[in-house]
């Protein structure tokens, strides 16, 4: 039999192309176009060549914003995967209306956009009139996220602990679900205990779903903007500033364009190499699980 | 059509049309002799596509290494970056 040759189907995919080349190709040439040079408005350049890079790379303000980044994306991950592994471990299997409950309350911190999530724990963390803070103060505990570092990093990763674990929950729990009663009754007869269970059993058939749950939360996690920037601004002092923040701090508030351009260049290169990172792991152990 | 808005420059045109050209060749190369993917050195099964991407990711690394190190002009990092490519057109 003659195998028919037919690439109209690609023509299907123009639309998809021309999207992304408007949402994100022709903005990213435009980045690049600025990162080499320099602009005081009015539609006027300055060629400056790696000028703006070995700044950045030199710049201690940018190195110290990375660390309290990564320092941030680190400390989410290890709050949020196992507590969400926790969680969706105790949710109730079997399909019900309590399990209805249970799942729309865990989603609810997921459908609340990320400035009025923002707006909701600045205000619960004021020491006048927020519960958070008022029951604190009035507990005796010096409490303060706008005058002290650590306060406003434990108000921000509540915050976010409180926004995304419920994502790694939805993750976990779709991967138990898939998982066959027959391998719970296989280690039941073999009277496998709740560890071996988790290790053996739950975890590896997890597996594919958590990885996309850590892919995920890093990602956010390391581009955080909005619910740093509405609850801390950044502060105090520096404390809280992270890449983004930062960034949009140089780009909006100092108006330098260029070399904000060639910061978030460096910056979506590491997202970038970091998501690959993640992405090739996911494919390969999928293949080898396949194999 | 007004393009000044997006700032374009000789040297960033030059780099955008390479990576175009790059894509073209892959693609016409794919269609005269399809490759099936092979496991290289890392371990990973790659198509030549992955490897393009690696080595403009690696390259891209590379380059800012090598600006950090040394400053610009960055042509001793561009020779490292001809060589990784080659390195994982070739091994990985």
């Amino acid at each position: 039999m003659r195998k028919t040759t037919n690439q109209k189907a690609w023509f299907m995919v123009l639309p998809m192309l021309v999207l992304v080349a408007f949402s994100a190709i022709i903005p990213l040439m435009t980045v690049v176009n600025y990162s080499v040079q320099d602009t005081f408005g009015n539609n006027e350049f300055f060629w400056v060549g790696l000028e703006w890079f070995e700044e950045i790379l030199a710049s201690e303000r940018v190195h110290d914003a990375l660390i309290r980044q990564i320092i941030f994306t680190l400390i989410i991950l290890a709050i949020e995967v196992p507590l969400g592994i926790f969680v969706a471990l105790n949710m109730p299997k079997k399909s019900g209306l309590w399990t209805t409950l249970c799942l729309v309350l865990i989603a609810l911190p997921l459908l609340i956009p990320w400035n009025v999530v923002g707006t909701i724990w600045q205000i619960f963390g004021r020491i006048d009139i927020g519960l958070l803070g008022y029951m604190l103060d009035q507990l005796g505990f010096d409490y303060n996220y706008t005058q002290d570092a650590t306060d406003a990093w434990i108000t921000i990763i509540i915050m976010d602990v409180w926004h995304w674990t419920s994502l790694v929950v939805l993750l976990c729990y779709a991967g138990l679900k898939s998982i066959p009663d027959a391998y719970y009754q296989a280690a039941k007869i073999d009277q496998a205990s709740r560890w071996s269970i988790f290790r053996y059993i739950e975890l590896p058939k997890m597996k594919g779903v958590l990885l996309i749950a850590i892919l995920l939360r890093f990602m956010d996690s390391f581009m955080i903007y909005t619910e740093p920037f509405v609850v801390t601004g950044g502060g105090p002092g520096n404390a809280t500033t992270f890449l983004s923040i930062d960034l949009v701090k140089m780009a909006i508030g100092q108006f330098d364009l260029g070399p904000a351009a060639a910061f978030s260049l460096i910056y979506f290169l590491v997202i970038l190499l970091i998501s690959w990172v993640f992405y090739t792991v996911m494919v390969q152990s999928d293949k080898g699980a396949g194999a | 059509m007004d393009l000044s808005w997006m700032a374009w420059t000789l040297p960033t045109a030059i780099f955008f049309i390479s990576i175009a050209c790059a894509l073209l060749v892959m693609i016409i190369w794919a269609i005269k002799a399809p490759q099936a993917p092979r496991r290289g050195i890392l371990g990973l099964e790659t198509t030549p596509g992955d490897r393009l991407f690696i080595s403009l990711l690696g390259s891209a690394f590379i380059c800012l290494g090598w600006l950090a190190a040394f400053g610009s002009p960055i042509w001793g990092g561009l020779l490292v970056c001809i060589i990784f490519g080659g390195m994982v057109f070739k091994w990985v």
